[in-house]
């Protein structure tokens, strides 16, 4: 496969892989002409609502639906009664209980705001005011309402994520300096600017869903699997969401119940999740609490980390939000020991938010390491380059690539971290004091196969086409560059089509795996097309360019012309008019040749062909170091980070534009969970209290100030075809800690549960 | 959201009549009003449109007071060159409050009568008992999750904090509300809760706020409204204070001194222990944190809301030295 350089020549421009071309689809979005999933116009829509329970644990004994059903526009009421005749989907993996019957709508209550009941109506104010006629009899049974409830346990052992090596607690004895702590952090929510919810819509037995999805053809299946049709029957659609952080990679019982209603009712359904079901709808990160103990030499090596961890889970699914993922590897270590368990509670199964696991892990370890600096008189910068880790000790293997030397060196020199002094509470102005802190993140490169087509017509467009979507990451945007990059033309000039379960497909955009895998597909669509064209142009009687006794020919600036010397140059479309085709169209992907149509299949629709970090020959990651400086009025408690600087290491970045917007948006997501963000249960019942954005609070721009970002990556070929590690999930990592202990460092209080609110500081 | 009838008001005694009809509300810039109605809280039968009626949009100013019409926006008065040269304590507590595209929408009758951001309160469906939504039925917040409810002016039937910031500057100047028919002092207007939360106001039914009068002062003059809170905007008070001093001509001793705090109790908190204990007396750092601690006479924690008795005070004194400072006055 030929690997794309940046251009050396020509005007350097924006289009190509590695130029900073703005969002493809920006000005359809600010301009409002981007139709989102609950905008489509379709016709003759009834609008459901949902029902959730006003208690955490129990039986619906009974709905009455009388006044409900008698209320203005009301079409249909479904509740536990109804038998909805729905299986049961695979899960993520492709595992799928057999004929086990799926019902969306339980009896039984889990949590205190399960959907279990559905209102439809002509209006959606018909369907809000008749769901307030219902009349729900409940048997409550004893409740777990969360971690801290003290009838949650000690819960289970996840075994998977046991993770040992050396003698750690062996070590952690002789160790002349050792740090304790217990570190938490609260349920925490993705809070997209777009809610869920979806329109759907049957003609016979076939149904089309506009949802928004970080997986087109993952969701399609759950909806084949539940009503038992083809796979090929649906059609889920979803070309622009706003946001996901992983809350839109799966279809939910709420996705069911709209689809069941519209068969049902042979009519079009519009399900609209309100902003506080939006809470409790499907999980956010679950909250977590961890014990680290570090053991060092007084000249500050590391001798022994052990850690152990615990996350909050539902009642009915296991979900390890795994503290101890960077914590083995972010440092070199001889003894080693983590266990991480799952504790029961009534909540909805928690989920995958932006840096599932590393970030609370990254929180824990990196909170750790800034105790024991202070505790050895060491400058927290100094500890990490003693200790770091020339290979990952956990799997032995080699690093594909590890710059976060190089991040923690040219954050240092950034952000001035040599004027730092070591001394807690001795930078002030006034009654503000003023700390600095480090955190450092990582976020595993995950791999997984995709497919692209390719289509070149005869007016010389390219069309770029996937099912692979974009959640405004810049889908649209890098997969135009990398064809234009092929062909040699403007990207105003090539057309990307995504978003839809019916084109070719690919991996979910989820766990920063997306670009990686999409370009490669792109790019080895856009090669054998442009090989194509080659052979043909060089062959076909009717071109230009076969006698010019060239064996190649070359892409460039918006023309095809012989490698080498002089000779006839054609565009795209004359050369397609002179090859007499109206469009050549190629499809590649990057399963391995022979792959069967069930291999196919299953590649698009599960995770089954995703491939870790450690599979291969090396340990591949991306890195980065964040240096935070923090205000706190001594007074009052509050905390507000005045300066930001982060550096990464994420290989080579295919448009740095878009890569600096997903690392800033990381990084202030960062910013919420370390001052803001905690979802607030009421102990009784477990019902959440703060499930809105008046009352749940994510920073606002005056919380943010300058984010300096930095890229100190390398090419990395063994993570990706073109060399690009993940840039999504890895910028919120470490952001929390190395504010804690900014905060730490300006007032001398260790506050190790987020968020850190006023309330604890003063 | 269930059906309601819409009514246009064309002049202030249509809009007092129509309210009079059961379950009448008047509707101004909204968000209060269609923000409790979503969440199942306020359900009027009929919706009075006040927006359309002239003349009490105005804001006047004059060497004696502010008069400001009831429909004057948030952000115009936030925003006015007089109130905020004879009144920064006003502008600067409503230029804090809520975000922009608020302060453009909603009026300054409509923001005195916001109502409490309790999560019980604005939670019906999972918590039926209230006793400011249905006397009698009990408060499920004592208890429960209060981090953001009061310490100050609570009883055993509601512990909900008055969240606006306007009113806590407006009781600390001495300002009225106009009724029309009548005129009431901001601090009589709000009501304790007592043993009926559900009455937050002396508001009788089919009255109507026309507008509010703010006397001048030179206290009012050397004013400010100092908001703590963890989001560095668009949150309600943790703490608030709204202060203004005037010393004797001897730029030193304290002649008169206002002092009002927010977001800590059940209604807009004048604080006059505080005011007694400053009144003739030079401000210096210790004096000052002393008379302050004096703000939170009779606090009651609920357990989540501990840290407010511990900050209140100091967003007061900071206030307070604030202004000493700003006329030469701190010893
Ligand atoms: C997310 C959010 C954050 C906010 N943050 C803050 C904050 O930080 N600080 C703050 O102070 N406020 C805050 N607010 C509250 C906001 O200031 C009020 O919603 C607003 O001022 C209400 O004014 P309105 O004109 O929209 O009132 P409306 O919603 O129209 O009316 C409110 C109530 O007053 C009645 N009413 C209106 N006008 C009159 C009148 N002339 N006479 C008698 N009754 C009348 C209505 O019937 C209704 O009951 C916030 C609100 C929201 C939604």
């Amino acid at each position: 496969m030929t690997i794309m350089e940046t251009r050396k020549h020509g005007d350097a421009s924006d289009g190509m892989i590695g130029g900073r071309q703005t969002r493809f689809e920006g000005q359809l979005k600010v301009t409002g002409a981007a139709t989102y999933a609950l905008e489509y116009p379709v016709e003759g829509l009834a609008h459901a609502v949902l029902v959730q329970s006003t208690i955490p644990a129990g039986q619906v004994v009974s709905i009455d639906t009388s006044k409900a059903l008698e209320a203005p526009g009301v079409l249909l009421v479904l509740t536990p009664e109804d038998d909805l005749g729905l299986t049961t989907a695979s899960d993520w993996h492709g595992n799928r209980p057999e004929n086990q019957p799926y019902h969306p709508l339980p009896r039984e209550v889990r949590f205190n705001g399960e959907s279990i009941a559905t209102v439809i109506a002509e209006t959606r104010e018909q369907a809000v005011e008749a769901a307030k006629l219902l009349d729900i009899v409940y048997a409550e049974a004893p409740s777990v309402a969360s971690l801290d409830d003290p009838n949650a346990g000690e819960g289970k052992a996840v075994d998977m994520l046991n993770v040992a090596w050396g003698d750690a607690e062996a070590a952690l004895a002789a160790a002349p300096v050792m740090i304790e702590a217990e570190y938490s952090t609260p349920r925490e929510y993705h809070v997209a600017m777009e809610p869920h919810g979806l329109t759907v819509k049957w003609d016979g037995d076939q149904l089309t869903v506009w949802e928004p999805s970080q997986w087109s053809h993952g969701m399609a299946r759950s909806y084949a699997e539940w009503f038992a049709i083809p796979y090929e029957n649906v059609r889920l659609i979803s070309p622009f969401i706003g946001g996901g952080f992983g809350s839109k990679g799966a279809a939910l019982a709420y996705s069911a119940v709209a689809a069941f209603a519209a068969r049902k009712l042979g009519r079009p359904v519009k399900l609209a999740v309100t902003r506080p079901q939006n809470f409790t709808s499907y999980g956010g990160r679950a909250a977590t609490r961890q014990t680290i103990r570090l053991g060092a030499t007084e000249d500050g090596v590391l001798q022994a980390i052990v850690h152990r961890g615990a996350s909050e889970t539902s009642t009915y699914a296991d979900w390890p939000e795994q503290t101890g993922a960077a914590t083995s590897i972010l440092y070199k270590v001889e003894n080693f020991s983590s266990q991480h368990r799952i504790v029961p509670v009534n909540t909805v199964t928690p989920g995958a938010l932006r840096g599932p696991g590393k970030n609370p892990s990254a929180y824990g370890i990196e909170c750790a390491m800034d105790e024991l600096a202070w505790k050895l008189g060491m400058d927290p910068l100094d500890l990490r380059l003693k200790n770091y880790a020339d290979r990952d000790y956990q799997s032995g293997k080699p690093w594909s690539t590890r710059r976060l030397r190089e991040a923690l060196m040219e954050g240092a020199e950034a952000f001035g971290w040599s004027k730092r002094s070591h001394q807690p509470r001795s930078m002030r102005e006034g009654r503000t004091l003023i700390g600095w802190g480090i955190g450092c993140g990582t976020f595993p490169v995950i791999q997984a196969p995709s497919e692209a087509m390719i289509r070149i017509l005869g007016n010389g467009r390219v069309e770029v086409v996937s099912g692979a979507i974009d959640m405004g990451q810049g889908t649209y945007t890098i997969l135009a560059q990398t064809a234009a990059d092929v062909f040699g033309v403007p990207v105003s000039q090539v057309d990307v089509k995504l978003g839809d379960s019916r084109l070719p497909g690919s991996a979910i955009a989820g766990g920063s795996m997306l670009a990686g895998s999409i370009l490669g597909a792109v790019h080895k669509a856009a090669t054998a097309a442009r090989d194509e064209l080659i052979g043909l142009a060089l062959s076909d009687a009717n071109s230009p360019l076969r006698d010019t006794g060239a064996n190649t020919l070359t892409f460039g600036d918006g023309r095809i012309s012989v490698s080498r010397g002089e000779g006839p140059s054609l565009t795209l479309p004359e050369l397609m008019a002179a090859l007499g085709r109206d469009e050549l169209e190629i499809r590649r992907n990057t399963l391995p040749d022979g792959a069967t149509a069930q291999e196919h299949h299953q590649a698009w629709t599960t995770m089954a062909k995703v491939r870790g970090p450690t599979m291969g020959d090396y340990s591949m990651h991306s890195w980065c170091a964040h240096f935070a400086e923090v205000r706190v009025d001594e007074d009052f408690g509050t905390v507000r980070v005045s300066r930001m600087v982060s550096a990464f290491d994420c290989g080579r970045l295919y448009n740095p534009r878009l890569v600096e917007s997903q690392w800033r948006g990381g990084i202030i997501m960062g910013i919420g969970q370390a001052l803001l963000e905690e979802g607030l249960v009421d102990q009784r019942n477990g019902r959440m209290m703060n499930s809105n954005v008046g009352d749940y609070l994510v920073p606002t721009n005056s919380d943010i100030p300058d984010i300096q970002v930095i890229s100190v990556g390398v090419p990395d070929f063994n993570a990706s075809a073109l060399g690009g590690k993940g840039v999504g999930e890895v910028g919120i990592v470490g952001v929390a800690p190395a504010i804690a202990n900014a905060v730490f460092h300006a007032t001398g209080k260790r506050v190790r549960d987020l968020p850190i609110t006023l309330e604890k500081l003063i | 959201m269930r059906d309601f009838s819409y009514f246009r008001a064309s002049s202030v005694d249509e809009a007092r009549n129509a309210v009079l009809q059961a379950g009448g509300a008047l509707l101004a810039g909204g968000t209060t009003l269609l923000d409790l109605a979503k969440c199942g809280v306020a359900e009027p039968a009929t919706v009075v449109d006040i927006t359309h009626l002239s003349g009490l949009g105005e804001i006047n100013v004059d060497a004696s007071s502010a008069v400001i019409g009831a429909l004057a926006r948030m952000g115009d008065v936030a925003d006015h060159t007089q109130i905020r040269a004879a009144f920064p304590a006003v502008a600067e507590s409503l230029s804090l409050a809520a975000s922009a595209q608020l302060r453009n929408m909603a009026t300054i009758g409509g923001n005195l009568l916001q109502r409490t951001r309790c999560p019980y309160f604005r939670d019906p469906a999972t918590f039926p008992a209230c006793n400011k939504r249905n006397p009698g039925s009990g408060c499920p917040a004592i208890g429960g999750v209060t981090r953001n409810h009061a310490v100050l002016g609570t009883s055993d039937a509601c512990i909900a904090t008055y969240p606006g910031d306007l009113a806590v500057a407006l009781v600390a100047f001495d300002a009225f509300v106009d009724l029309g028919s009548r005129k009431v002092s901001v601090d009589d207007f709000f009501l304790l809760p007592g043993d009926t939360p559900d009455r937050e106001t002396v508001l009788g039914r089919g009255e109507m706020i026309v507008g509010i009068g703010i006397p001048a002062s030179a206290a009012a003059r050397n004013s400010t409204y100092l908001k703590v809170r963890d989001r560095q905007s668009y949150e309600f008070a943790a703490a608030s204070a709204a202060v203004g001093v005037e010393l004797e001509a001897d730029g030193k001793t304290v002649r008169d001194i206002r002092v009002a705090l927010g977001g800590v109790a059940t209604k807009p908190w004048r604080a006059r222990a505080v005011e007694q204990a400053l009144i003739g007396k030079a401000l210096d750092v210790e004096t000052v944190e002393r008379a302050s601690g004096l703000a939170m006479e009779g606090a009651v924690s609920h357990g989540g809301n501990r840290y407010k008795i511990e900050l209140a005070p100091r967003v007061v004194a900071r206030a307070i030295l604030k202004m000493a400072q700003n006329v030469g006055g701190l010893a």
